[in-house]
């Protein structure tokens, strides 16, 4: 019997291993884009659909694990980034192929550096790398070592590599010929794309067998979200990366095994007044928008619980400030939200010289306070919690008159004509850096909404937030940027130019047919780890 | 069919009573959210249920159908009369003014209604009030409906002043402004109601198209437009039926409109 054992498990492994090989033989996984990739050139990846065949398609030197929120080697066994953070060292994988069957090099590395940093590719993951003028070096030291020298410093040189697909330098088949899970099979314009497992993918999971288990991807263009929702519950698709509120109860009352909540994402809704000195505003409301006590006072009027619990089904949490709570290591544990406080509210307005009459706010002059808030047609989460909002402030005689614009209309006063009062938007944040705000919390930036483009700081604070960002910038030392990235995530809680008001969960919809899935709240939630996804025998997958 | 008729008038008698007595018929002020039960069923206390936001859909009914009961026929009433000055006038005059005026009214029929109403209303002051935007908007519709029944009544003046009558009031002397005033203008009069009557369930519907696009009426006064809004998820149609309530109002309103309509036009 004890010569007989090992031979047994031999036998049962074996056939176990035919028969989990023969139930993944030609499995797919199917998910929708909302739109039709725009490139499939890794380089100039502007739009979230291209950026998904990036995720699923390009090979890349390190990963950020979307779980842990950590660094991960890739085609990169290991690198280095010096003193200063002006170079990185890599040390590359060998006997890696490209789906073609071109082999990987450090030659591949230094061809993909040099096209992303072209200026004349107006490469939108190149601008990340962009601290200053002048052209980057790259130093190969043999087939697996690499050097790539930035004409200055780079804030979080490391992370941004998450972003780059490494391109053949050799190829013909030039930018098709990728070093990631899956490569680009078929393209249907407009219809869907089909994506093959990639022969020469160079992982293998812990028994040796070589990723990814599926065997090919198909991403069906569909624009409507309730259509996309139909198909997942007839089983046509496997999941919805990112569901509303409203569709995620729908789904939980039906299937709730389907449905899953990752936690507090990194998207914000937040309102902000328009401060732009020449904006074509009277006087008297300029004045109202600057005071500190004003925002600070409409802050603590929004009762941002009940914006969660009503608009977002509880889905959401009560915001605190420009890093989310979901951004585990640059986030200000210290900052709480402001309290829903009307009294606290009516008593900061009252300093300012504002007072109730007859029900109605009124400032030191007399001035009725009644001002608009402009946001995006035809998004009915906003417009719901701009009627939340209009009634809060009706509780301290503030009159709020909400007004929808087409997206365009809504572009064009906010960054041009400035013929606005206060305005509700939402900002989607897939950086987990901050240092890739900047170009919003400069006064000098473009996109500073309340005030943009100006020559000197306008406030003291906006000269202390300018004077923070830099340091941060100008440094490797993650404990330094750390300290000045949480006071002015504390000025912003003070100042409040943005009035954030929550930040929404990160909620998918998966079937139960897809297994190893582990919904995270960073992009891509549900198939960042797509190489370790399979397809299980049990659940309905319709056709 | 005179039954039906007089069905479809005292449906409209009723609808109107209903959202003109609203302040004493509605349960709840419009605009007032109940928190604590968002999409609530109909029940003794909300007989809609309530709303995304808690409020009483049953009393958000009543005011919306007095919002666009009440705003479309005015905005009929302006399209009309703008369609009977302009094309009794060129229908009167013909030769050059008619045909220049036709012309200009098939340029404004060729125009894309909805997206030139978004343009002009991203263009309007942001500061108003609910009840001035609501007003705002019809007043839009108004001014830019006038030249399809323009077609209409142009026409008709041309027929007429070919008439019988009309040749023979100009043999008896009577020209210029006495003859449009005392001759053309009572013999238009039939078919200015008849336009009057057909632009009201095209006003209120398109109103329901602007509020779908959340372009309509602003928050938190409520019309047809904004409450169909709620019908853009189709999957939640089984699950909450009364939420078809107010597009079958909408759809008996406009066919009432229509059968008060047809006796009018047998009439004219």
């Amino acid at each position: 019997m004890k010569k007989g054992l090992p031979l047994f498990v031999f036998l049962l492994s074996v056939t176990l291993s035919v028969v989990t090989a023969k139930a993944q033989s030609g499995s797919q996984l199917r998910f929708c884009l909302g739109a039709a990739p725009k490139t499939l050139n890794p380089l100039l990846v502007d739009d979230e659909a291209s950026d998904t065949v990036r995720y699923l398609t390009g090979g890349v030197l390190m990963r950020l694990n979307r779980m842990t929120q950590q660094l991960e080697p890739e085609l990169a066994t290991s690198w280095k980034v010096s003193r200063n953070g002006d170079s990185i060292s890599f040390t590359l994988r060998q006997n890696v192929r490209f789906s073609d069957g071109t082999p990987f090099s450090a030659e591949d590395v230094a061809y993909t550096m040099q096209r992303l940093m072209d200026p004349a590719l107006h490469s939108p993951t190149g601008d990340a790398f962009r601290s200053s003028e002048g052209k980057i070096v790259t130093q190969a030291g043999g087939k697996d070592q690499i050097t790539i020298v930035f004409p200055a410093p780079v804030v979080g040189l490391d992370k941004l590599f998450d972003q780059v697909a490494i391109m053949s330098a050799k190829s013909p088949q030039k930018e098709m010929a990728v070093l990631g899970p899956y490569y680009v099979a078929e393209n249907k314009a407009g219809s869907y794309l089909l994506l093959n497992r990639n022969p020469n993918y160079w992982k293998h999971d812990a028994g040796g067998r070589q990723l990814p288990y599926i065997d090919s991807v198909r991403l069906d263009i569909q624009q409507n979200r309730d259509i996309e929702m139909l198909r997942l519950a007839r089983g046509e698709i496997d999941f919805i990366n990112t569901l509303s509120a409203e569709n995620y109860d729908k789904l939980e009352a039906q299937a709730p095994k389907m449905a899953f909540d990752a936690g507090v994402g990194l998207d914000s809704e937040q309102i902000w007044f328009n401060q732009v000195p020449s904006s074509p505003l009277p006087a008297y409301k300029k004045a109202w928008f600057a005071s500190t006590n004003f925002r600070r006072a409409i802050s603590e009027s929004i009762n941002r619980e009940d914006l969660a619990r009503v608009v977002f089904r509880g889905h959401a949490r009560p915001a605190v400030s420009w890093v989310s709570p979901a951004n585990k290591f640059w986030f200000n544990t210290k900052l709480q939200p402001h309290p829903f406080d009307q009294k606290s509210a009516l008593k900061l307005l009252s300093q300012e010289g504002f007072q109730m009459r007859n029900g109605a706010l009124q400032d030191r002059d007399g001035h009725a306070v009644e001002f608009s808030v402009i946001t995006n047609a035809g998004n009915k989460v906003r417009e719901r919690m701009a009627a939340m909002i209009q009634q809060d402030l009706a509780g301290i005689g503030i009159r709020l008159n909400v007004v929808t614009l087409d997206f365009p209309s809504l572009i064009e006063r906010i960054t041009r004509s400035f013929n606005y009062e206060a305005c509700l938007l939402g900002f989607v944040n897939d950086d987990l850096d901050p240092n890739g705000q900047m170009n919003a919390w400069l006064s000098s930036a473009e996109n500073h909404a309340w005030n943009p483009n100006q020559k000197a700081p306008a406030t003291a604070w906006e000269a202390q937030i300018d004077a923070l960002m830099r340091t941060q910038a100008s440094t490797s030392d993650a404990k330094k940027r750390k300290q000045a990235i949480d006071k002015v995530q504390e000025i912003v809680w003070q100042q409040e130019p943005f009035i954030y008001l929550v930040n929404k969960d990160a909620m998918s919809g998966v079937s139960t047919a897809l297994r190893n899935v582990h919904p995270v709240v960073l992009r891509p939630q549900v198939y960042w780890n797509v190489e370790q996804l399979s397809i299980g025998a049990e659940g309905s997958r319709g056709r | 069919m005179k039954w039906v008729r007089l069905a479809a008038i005292l449906f409209l008698v009723v609808v109107s009573v209903a959202c003109l007595s609203a302040d004493f018929v509605a349960p709840a002020p419009y605009a007032r959210q109940f928190r604590e039960v968002p999409d609530a069923a109909p029940s003794s206390q909300h007989l809609l249920g309530t709303d995304d936001l808690g409020r009483d859909r049953f009393s958000r009914l009543l005011y919306g159908t007095r919002v666009s009961l009440l705003l479309a026929p005015a905005a009929a009433l302006l399209s009309s009369l703008l369609a009977a000055v302009i094309g009794g006038a060129a229908g009167f005059a013909g030769g050059w003014l008619e045909t220049s005026v036709m012309a200009a009214t098939d340029l404004f029929l060729s125009l894309p209604w909805l997206f030139l109403l978004i343009t002009v209303r991203a263009f309007l002051p942001l500061n108003v009030s609910p009840i001035a935007s609501v007003a705002i908007t019809f007043a839009l519709l108004g001014c830019l409906g006038w030249a399809a029944a323009a077609r209409v009544i142009c026409a008709d003046a041309r027929t007429l002043c070919g008439s019988d009558v009309i040749v023979l009031a100009r043999a008896c002397g009577i020209g210029g402004f006495r003859l449009l005033w005392r001759h053309v203008v009572p013999n238009l009069k039939p078919i200015l109601y008849a336009q009057f009557w057909i632009s009201i369930p095209v006003f209120i519907l398109t109103e329901a198209n602007l509020g779908i696009l959340g372009l309509g009426v602003a928050e938190p006064l409520p019309s047809w437009g904004g409450m169909l809004r709620e019908l853009e998820s189709f999957s939640s149609f089984s699950a909450q039926p009364w939420l078809f309530v107010p597009l079958i109002l909408l759809m008996v309103t406009v066919s009432c409109f229509h059968l008060a309509l047809q006796n009018e036009e047998v009439w004219a």
